[in-house]
């Protein structure tokens, strides 16, 4: 770990503008010379690996008092950003309503990590990637642009099949970020011009050529809430993984349905574990719109979710994996007592 | 009495709390970097980013510039050290890859500098940025990379001296009614144990004060001694607790010379705390091997030719083996059997003993392969193993001390409800899973070293012992207590006890479980050198006969008085007849068959182990047998065991409170040997992937549901007079194969290779 300054925030203003002051024109967020501290479960495991390396940090924790409600209201559900995971998985309407939120942050990290992470954290979590991980890999596109990828040819058990690139195989690690994108959330965004909303899908960049961009958030900009219209009781999340507690997905799925005696009217499915980002199957869901649901139809739904999966030396297991668990959520869904 | 305290059975002693418990729970124990020390300076490695190749030049400026960096260590300006040899060869080392001493890098992971500053951030800091151009050329990983070489380890590695063989292999195998050939392979793991490789090193003029960790302060106060050129004398190794070992820190490190010889150079005390990365590179590891057996038997079960052959990688620099065809070829009997172990070398650093280092792999082949057998002659497998059970080992024909094997079995499989299972593959489910049952056997040889202890008792029954045992986390404190309170008759609560500290009596190292039973021998002896002096004293006329010697006990009837009659002795009249206020009593045990040069060795950190098979007219194991269930996911394949259930028999217990939990956790480690841990290598540049507690996985509590413990009451006096067979690393041999069994009969599926996962599943 490096020496850094830290500020405290003390209202979002302030926030913002302590780190929008520090950012230079093209920098990526990730690299930016102030970052935001919230549970800090992250960025300071970073930090003592040397992959991150601010020169500040503005603690924004004191503006949980604004930014950390859990809100029902109308057929709506808002969740101020520095919402405690533990807090929200927890609370007995969002298990009533939407259970794929509550269990994709039952089923994350541990309890002493969702009592400590927060919801806007979350969805910013740095991929697990070992080599990443690693400043002694000099080849890591991420890291260092241009320097090429360890992970492409080598240890990549734990690596993305989907969404992928030449670049960069690096997985999204989160399960709740499956959850809001399958769910169609927006995301609220604070920054130096004020408030903005967009679609939560539009908040990850898949790497492509620029793996080193892992948002659309600028410097100076901070998530403050995500909010989702409509109830979504009929939603289930599947998470396959090594061990039965702390441990990141092999594969998971977020589905959510709208069902009546076995006919899907809508489908969402959000695919974890196995893609660069959240990872939204909108051409399997369109499978299902209309359709009476059977066993057969969840294959071709799987099947599709992974047309264009790429697997790797070790990953490859993933394909055949997510296909069983998407099929398996979706069941799941269909059948589950609302 | 509770499940975590056993109601104690024949020849067991009472479940008391641990002697250290409230110390532990309250956070204040003292750990070797939790020592205080005088204005120290911190050390920061900085280790190497190949595992093959030469360092061409470091750049140290940007570290330099680091406010409070006081010194970089390099290859360049190290303090000179001298060689120590593999303990396997007569010296202290668990590696003869000696650090800093040339711009070679001979693993990945190596120690190549060593920032010291002010503090610990800014040594951290500075090692962060201390730049290096190397050199590397391609390393050969592990089994199958080009370049490695194997040989038998026979003639090569001084502690392993024979490959087992009897009768004619080869033919009966041939004529075998039933055959099976199977290959099996298992991982590299770490032993990650919680507290990290950290050494502070102090001087004081020429006398060095250590504190480490270690599972053998002998063997570390003379090692450091020899690589520093100084008297052992001159050298003091101290560590009350230790916060793990599992074997990682039985043998020497280079870190510990290094340290203490920068802290001669900077006359200032030093303290090193690695990162848990560091801990997978500058220390050992149990090596990955592979197995082939071949199994011929005759149609009613009756096995007629066992061949076992094993290969473990190593470094290039050492022969390190395990060689566990000791015990696969002496379990069962069998008329033909023949064995070969070879070590591969490869650019490693030198792997060692890691809890049960012979058995955990060699077992996992045997037992599978047992299990696989059993499924092709349509025989159950608990009564495979009774028809091969045997009194004598088949190799020597020596007889087994004692061997519970078929009770175990019996035990454990009643507790199970072993009957009750439907043996054929998947034909047990619930829900979305699968449900199989499977059983193995487990064993360990019961070794003993010489020890020494001294101890001292008080007119008021006041008891203090003195030994430079181990508390790894065993109970060993408790135990020794208990030992010398049964054995002076006095209460358990005026037993102090001392160890963790090279200026005590030596005793040997915590390794191949082997403590107590050497440790509490000592104790009972010197004990009884204190009651013969208070005897003489009050019956002068008289000498104390073997037979008094077990039946005069002290203040209180010791629990072993035979005869009710034999009045205790009254401990305050025997130290006014002395007319002394302290009788002390230093003494020196070795177990029968030990080397003449035993306590020599024992003093100059030489641990002189016997027991095992290598007893001259017996062989001595304690055993057990493990049934686990397992659960397979039919859509994830999500593999989960929520039963373990474990039966044992290692002679005396001397506290079943402590021994269920050396056997609990071994049969959870067992479970996440078969399911979880695995050190991934990168093969093209032999590097570790995943060295991390967040990669490298263990099991959390939901993995852990339910573990049984039964302890069998089991009496041996042909091994040591404390009765003790040792059990710290019995319980983690048979999970291994037991897990794998299970699987086969949840999924109709054999897997061969650990740690199984999920993808390895086809349902």
């Amino acid at each position: 770990m490096r020496p850094f300054s830290y500020q405290r925030a003390t209202d979002p203003t302030a926030a913002v503008q302590a780190l929008g002051a520090a950012a230079a024109a093209n920098t990526p967020l990730t690299k930016a010379t102030a970052q935001p501290l919230a549970g800090g479960t992250t960025l300071i495991d970073l930090m003592k690996l040397d992959v991150m390396r601010p020169a500040g940090i503005v603690d924004i924790n004191p503006l949980a008092q604004g930014w950390s409600a859990i809100e029902l209201k109308g057929d709506g559900l808002r969740l101020g950003a520095l919402a405690k995971m533990a807090d929200v998985a927890a609370h007995a309407e969002i298990e009533r309503h939407y259970p794929v939120i509550a269990n994709s942050l039952k089923l994350a990290a541990s309890a002493q990590l969702r009592n400590m992470a927060t919801l806007g954290g979350n969805v910013m979590q740095r991929t697990r990637c070992s080599y990443f991980r690693d400043v002694t890999y000099e080849n890591c596109n991420k890291r260092n642009p241009g320097s090429g990828c360890a992970a492409m040819d080598g240890v990549n058990r734990m690596h993305a099949v989907l969404g992928v690139s030449d670049q960069c195989i690096a997985t999204y690690p989160g399960d709740f970020a499956q959850a809001l994108i399958a769910l169609d959330a927006m995301v609220e965004i604070t920054g130096r011009s004020g408030t903005r909303n967009m679609p939560f899908a539009e908040l990850h960049k898949a790497p492509g050529s620029t793996p080193d961009i892992e948002t659309t958030l600028q410097p100076g900009e901070l998530i403050s809430a995500f909010s989702v219209s409509g109830r979504w009781p009929r939603s289930v999340y599947l998470k396959a993984r090594d061990r039965q507690s702390y441990e990141f997905a092999l594969s998971s799925a977020a589905v959510a349905l709208d069902a009546q005696d076995g006919t899907v009217r809508e489908a969402r499915i959000a695919l974890g574990g196995v893609a660069t980002v959240p990872w939204r199957a909108r051409e399997a869901e369109a499978l299902l719109k209309g359709q009476k649901f059977d066993d057969g139809l969840a294959q071709r739904v799987a099947d599709a979710a992974f047309a264009e999966a790429r697997g790797r030396r070790h990953n490859s297991f993933k394909i055949a994996l997510g296909k069983r668990v998407v099929a398996r959520a979706l069941q799941q869904a269909v059948t589950m007592e609302i | 009495m509770t499940a975590a305290a056993p109601e104690p059975k024949e020849n067991m002693g009472q479940p008391v709390s641990r002697y250290d418990a409230v110390v532990k729970v309250t956070g204040r124990a003292t750990y070797a970097s939790d020592m205080p020390l005088d204005n120290p300076a911190y050390a920061f490695l900085v280790t190497s980013a190949i595992a093959k190749g030469r360092i061409d030049r470091f750049g140290l400026d940007d570290a330099r510039g680091v406010r409070g960096v006081i010194e970089i260590v390099t290859y360049e300006n190290a303090p000179k050290l001298k060689d120590s040899k593999l303990f396997s060869d007569g010296g202290y080392a668990g590696t003869t890859i000696q650090p800093l001493k040339s711009a070679e890098i001979s693993h990945d992971g190596e120690i190549i500098a060593v920032v010291v500053a002010e503090s610990y951030e800014a040594a951290r800091e500075a090692a962060n940025r201390v730049k290096v151009s190397y050199t590397a050329t391609a390393p050969s990983a592990t089994f199958d990379s080009p370049g490695t070489t194997a040989a038998a380890a026979k003639g090569q590695n001084a502690q392993f001296k024979e490959d087992a063989k009897v009768g004619d292999f080869a033919k009966a195998f041939d004529a075998a009614e039933v055959k099976l050939t199977a290959a099996y392979d298992t991982p590299t793991q770490h032993h990650n144990p919680m507290e990290l490789f950290t050494t502070s090193c102090a001087w004081m003029g020429d006398n060095l004060v250590i504190y480490e960790g270690s599972q053998y302060v002998y063997g570390l106060k003379n090692g450091v001694a020899e690589q520093l050129g100084i008297d052992a004398d001159k050298v003091r190794v101290v560590n009350p607790y230790v916060g793990g070992g599992f074997g990682s820190r039985g043998s020497m490190t280079p870190r510990t010379a290094i340290i203490a010889a920068i802290a001669r150079r900077l006359n200032r005390p030093i303290k090193l705390v690695p990162t848990r990365d560091q801990g997978f590179t500058i220390t050992t590891y149990r090596a990955e091997t592979r197995h082939e057996i071949k199994l011929g038997a005759s149609r009613d079960g009756k096995l007629v030719a066992l061949r076992h052959e094993g290969a473990e990688i190593s470094s290039r620099a050492d022969a390190y083996c395990v060689g566990g065809t000791k015990t696969t070829t002496r379990l069962y009997a069998c008329a033909n059997v023949d064995s070969l172990v070879s070590i591969v070398r490869a650019d490693r650093n030198t792997p060692g003993f890691m809890r049960s280092p012979p058995e955990v792999p060699y077992l996992f082949a045997l037992e599978s392969a047992m299990d696989e057998l059993a499924v092709k002659l349509n025989i159950d497998p608990v009564e495979l193993r009774r028809i091969n059970d045997t009194t004598n080992e088949p190799i020597g024909g020596k007889p087994y001390t004692s061997r519970a094997l078929m009770a175990c079995f019996d035990e454990a499989a009643k507790a199970f409800g072993w009957a009750q299972r439907s043996p054929q593959p998947r034909s047990m489910s619930d829900g979305d899973w699968l449900i199989g049952h499977g059983c193995a056997a487990t064993c360990y040889p019961t070794q003993m070293a010489p020890s020494a202890a001294r101890v001292r008792l008080q007119r008021d029954g006041r008891t203090r012992v003195e030994i430079a045992g181990h508390e790894i986390g065993t109970g060993a404190y408790t135990v020794i207590a208990q030992t010398a309170a049964e054995r002076l008759g006095v209460p358990l609560e005026k037993v102090a006890v001392f160890m963790g500290d090279s200026d005590l009596p030596p005793a040997p190292v915590a390794g191949g479980s082997n403590s107590t039973a050497s440790t509490c021998s000592a104790v009972m002896m010197v004990c009884d050198q204190i009651r013969q002096r208070l005897f003489k004293a009050v019956m002068p006329g008289q000498s104390l006969t073997d037979r008094a010697k077990e039946t005069v006990g002290l203040g209180q009837t010791p629990a072993t008085q035979a005869a009710k009659s034999d009045r205790p002795l009254d401990l305050e009249k025997a130290f006014d007849a002395l007319g002394v206020g302290v009788v002390e009593e230093y003494g020196e045990w070795k177990p029968e068959g030990a080397p003449l040069d035993s306590f020599r060795a024992m003093h100059s950190g030489h641990p002189r182990l016997v027991g095992g098979h290598q007893m001259k007219d017996q062989i001595a194991y304690a055993f057990g047998a493990e049934f686990v269930e397992v659960r397979v996911n039919r859509f994830t394949h999500e593999i989960r065991c929520p039963r373990l259930v474990g039966a044992f028999a290692a002679g005396r217990i001397v506290n079943p409170r402590t021994a269920r939990s050396q056997l609990m956790g071994g049969l959870i480690w067992g479970m996440s040997s078969a399911l979880l841990e695995a050190t991934e290598i990168d093969e093209r540049n032999a590097r570790y992937v995943n060295d991390n507690l967040a990669d490298y996985l263990l099991p959390v509590n939901a993995d852990v549901s339910g573990v049984e413990v039964i302890m069998l009451s089991e009496q041996d006096d042909r091994i040591n007079p404390a009765g003790v067979k040792g059990l710290g690393e019995l319980a983690n041999v048979g999970t291994n194969a037991a897990i794998c069994n299970a699987i086969h009969h949840a999924t109709g599926q054999r897997i061969r290779k650990l740690p199984v996962r999920l993808e390895n599943i086809e349902v």
